[in-house]
């Protein structure tokens, strides 16, 4: 079989991690219109927090990353409620500013710990294992799994958003914020459940990004790229939609890596330019403004 | 036994006195009316009682325990609930959706009492048969009735209306007068503004009117509009 189906299949795959990278940031955004800068750094940390847990008491990433997952809601609930709460208003530079400022001191803070030494999360055998799909087409079972968590993490926030009670909550805030106020919701409370929970997908995302390849303190900021692209090119508020945007950006960038090498980013970046031209408000809009 | 207490309520806006030294006592059942011209003040006076503004000065006391620094779903779970003069539905929600997410938060419901809850209110406020229809696709009759709909599911005890019959034809409004006055029969406590007299006339048995931030009559709705000063801001608009 060609190497373009090839390029394709991985080009999917790759888009897998990419959602996982801007659900995330989708969720946040959707919500609170907080655009969060420290998004890539996030889950540098989590990757970093996964790493250490798994050193500490011997597991695989995959359980470090469960027993991870609590201690991640905790810290997202804690940050948006002692600090990004109070950015929160009708200018939009404070959170944008605080959160560049966390972007830094969270780049910063892992040099210091764990020094710029590339780090990888090692999961053994399964690390290497693949499926073959005939036509001399193969695909590896941690690429099979990252997309597979990331329809799983949509799925799971579609499931949260439209059917629960507290997804009710998280869409009459976003919807109208003095509205949702006056019928009792307490928005300061439901936004720092909404972080504690974009923190859980982003040590989900996390996982797949240490195990995939290596990665150092200093990766935060591409990671917020690609998620940003997706989001955007997937539409605002419509998670389906960035899952979307991460697959198109993915194969792009393996379709552009396919051309020549030097020209993956490039083409992921280029695949992002033109759905802004053509469909500036992304390919599943949902949220009207 | 007076349910909302109000005493020297001051807010400004840089010069502009919005509201001026504001004092009255709501009793528990009552039906308040509030008239004014516009920028008298009337809807300052219901986002400073419902939390969406905070006083300079005075104090707001609901059955007695002072909420004047309370937030917003506070005051919305002690039992206030406000309509908005131009209704602003959650559009995006069906109308059930709207009244749901009130019961609940608000009213602090469990998912299935509030269900039933927010049925009979729909039925009360005429809406039933538009229960899953999307709220934004409401006609403007029907948007006002959701508006008080959604606040009733909070299940308050105190219910401000602002503006609610206005932009409503003559029947229209007639209808609406009829449903407040079913629902001030079940003991809800009522403050209304409203521009179109006859209307809040048909309901309340007390009338306050405010001019320029401050409170100039408090009384028997007759008395107060033939009183002099009422009908010299009035001159020219029908009561």
């Amino acid at each position: 079989m060609n190497v373009w189906a090839d390029a394709l299949i991985q080009g999917i795959l790759l888009g897998g991690l990419y959602a996982l990278f801007a659900a995330g940031l989708s969720l946040i955004f959707g919500i609170m219109r907080l655009v969060n800068l420290a998004h890539g750094d996030l889950i540098v940390l989590a990757a970093f927090v996964i790493l250490t847990i798994a050193a500490w008491l011997g597991l695989d990433p995959f359980a470090a990353a469960l027993a991870a997952l609590p201690i991640m809601f905790m810290a997202g609930f804690a940050l948006q409620h002692l600090l990004l709460n109070r950015t929160l208003g009708r200018d939009l530079l404070p959170p944008l500013l605080v959160t560049f400022g966390l972007s830094i001191i969270i780049e910063n803070g892992l040099l210091e710990l764990f020094s710029a030494d590339s780090q990888r999360l090692r999961a053994g055998s399964i690390e290497t294992a693949s499926v073959s799909l005939g036509g001399g087409v193969a695909v590896g079972v941690i690429p099979l799994l990252t997309l597979a968590s990331a329809i799983g993490v949509v799925l799971a926030l579609n499931l949260v958003f439209y059917r629960t009670s507290l997804g009710r909550a998280f869409r009459a805030t976003a919807d109208d914020l003095e509205i949702a106020q006056l019928m009792g919701i307490d928005f300061s409370r439901i936004f720092s459940v909404a972080m504690g929970l974009a923190f859980i997908v982003v040590t989900i995302a996390a996982l797949y990004l240490g195990m995939r390849a290596n990665f150092d303190p200093t990766i935060g900021p591409e990671r917020l790229l690609y998620a940003f692209e997706a989001v955007i090119v997937g539409g605002l508020g419509s998670f389906w939609g960035t899952l979307c945007g991460g697959i198109i950006i993915g194969v792009a960038q393996t379709i552009g890596a396919q051309l020549d090498p030097e020209w993956q980013i490039l083409a992921g970046h280029l695949a992002f330019l033109v759905v802004l031209v053509l469909r500036p408000r992304g390919l599943f809009p949902r949220a009207t403004d | 036994m007076s349910l909302l207490e109000i005493h020297g309520l001051r807010k400004c806006f840089g010069s502009v006195v919005a509201a001026d030294d504001i004092a009255f006592i709501v009793a528990a059942g009552e039906a308040l009316g509030i008239i004014g011209p516009n920028g008298a003040g009337k809807t300052t006076l219901f986002n400073l009682i419902a939390g969406g503004l905070f006083p300079d000065a005075g104090t707001i006391r609901l059955d007695g325990h002072d909420i004047t620094a309370a937030r917003p779903h506070q005051r919305c779970r002690a039992g206030i609930a406000r309509s908005y003069q131009i209704p602003r539905p959650f559009e995006n929600f069906t109308v059930f959706e709207n009244l749901l997410v009130a019961a609940v938060h608000g009213g602090r419901k469990s998912e299935a009492d509030a269900a039933q809850l927010c049925g009979e209110i729909l039925n009360r406020c005429r809406l039933l048969p538009r229960a899953n229809a999307l709220a934004g696709s409401l006609t403007l009759l029907e948007r006002k009735r959701l508006e008080m709909a959604r606040a009733l599911a909070t299940a308050p005890r105190l219910l401000l209306l602002d503006e609610i019959a206005g932009g409503l034809t003559e029947s229209e409004c007639a209808e609406l007068v009829g449903t407040i006055k079913e629902l001030r029969a079940t003991g809800v406590t009522i403050v209304w503004i409203e521009h179109i007299v006859h209307a809040l006339v048909a309901v309340v048995d007390r009338l306050i009117v405010l001019n320029f931030g401050r409170k100039i009559a408090d009384g028997n709705p007759q008395a107060v509009m033939s009183s002099a000063d009422v009908q010299q801001i009035y001159i020219g608009i029908e009561a």
